[in-house]
């Protein structure tokens, strides 16, 4: 079972290099980009005979105590068996 | 009086602040480990600069877990004293010894040059010995110096005093100029309500030599050492 793990800035958070990384997307010569916002993912891989519910919870706490600062970051939780 | 600097895999500004409170302070000071978990002897810790765990996920976010850090939040409890500089300042906010975090600089860079702060409290342990409003000429190393906190975080802060340091211009002014990294409101430096847990982004540490620039940063650590001695 694994869990994938999405952290991203809170949208009231500037990002400076979904910024620097927009700029070089319109060099690059793609126009109609409005916007980039940079962010984290992770996959940890869990025990096999947990439950999805509890998978999804240890998970959770994971993003929640480390993976994400919670003053500037939101994350995002999905389980795959 | 007997000061402590912890030392993470990673820390490189160690050496500078154990140089600092032996040579110019004139105290006793001993390198801690990060395993080590008993504080007892120590009056104040120092938690330096560098690159602890390499930055790796945040700045300062696996510093948090190293076992020395349950004994600091303890010795902070206590209203012992402890001084975090840039990376320090990044792990005292990652382990909620202060609010807020520190987020990749506004302009992107590394920033290493020399900045003028304004002393906004002269009311706390590190900068009794300093007049409200002066400026201070301290230079900053960091690539993630972006104070960011929610408003009610910020209000809280103003309302309490804990804006210790603002960036500014020579002459004291703090305008967005000044600000080397894009602090929300210039902030350079900021304490916790019982003013004993102070965190910074400039290195006092490395500008208490006039041969290298400015020894303005002796004054912080000379207040600290009244502080102490005053207990």
């Amino acid at each position: 079972m694994k869990a994938k793990v999405y952290v991203t800035l809170k949208p009231s958070v500037l990002d400076p290099q979904g910024k620097a990384i927009h700029h070089s997307v319109e060099l690059l010569g793609f126009e109609q980009i409005q916007d980039v916002r940079q962010g984290k993912y992770f996959e940890i891989a869990l025990d096999s005979n947990l439950e999805e519910s509890e998978a999804k919870e240890t998970a959770e706490r994971i993003a929640r105590d480390i993976l994400a600062n919670p003053v500037i970051e939101d994350y995002r939780v999905e389980i795959v068996s | 009086m007997k000061f402590g600097v912890i030392v993470f895999p990673g820390s490189n500004c160690d050496h500078d602040a154990y140089h600092v409170v032996s040579k110019h302070v004139g105290q006793p000071v001993d390198f801690i480990w990060h395993k080590q978990t008993d504080l007892s002897r120590y009056d104040a810790v120092v938690v330096p600069g560098g690159f602890s765990y390499g930055d790796y996920l945040r700045a300062g976010a696996l510093a948090r877990f190293s076992p020395v850090m349950k004994a600091v939040k303890d010795f902070a409890a206590q209203g012992k004293f402890v001084f975090g500089v840039c990376n320090g300042f990044q792990i005292l906010c990652e382990a909620g010894l202060l609010p807020g975090a520190l987020m990749r600089n506004s302009g992107l860079h590394f920033v290493c040059k020399h900045v003028n702060i304004k002393v906004e409290n002269q009311n706390t342990p590190y900068t009794s010995e300093l007049e409200k409003d002066k400026v201070l000429s301290i230079p900053v190393a960091h690539a993630e110096g972006n104070y960011v906190c929610d408003d009610a975080t910020f209000h809280a802060l103003e309302e309490n005093n804990q804006i210790v340091f603002r960036y500014c211009n020579e002459s004291g002014e703090i305008s967005p100029e000044a600000n080397p990294n894009g602090s929300r409101s210039n902030i350079a430096g900021i304490c916790n309500l019982d003013r004993n847990v102070l965190g910074m982004m400039p290195h006092p540490e490395r500008a208490c030599e006039e041969l290298l620039g400015s020894n303005d940063g002796r004054d912080i650590f000379r207040s600290l050492t009244n502080a102490i001695a005053r207990i």
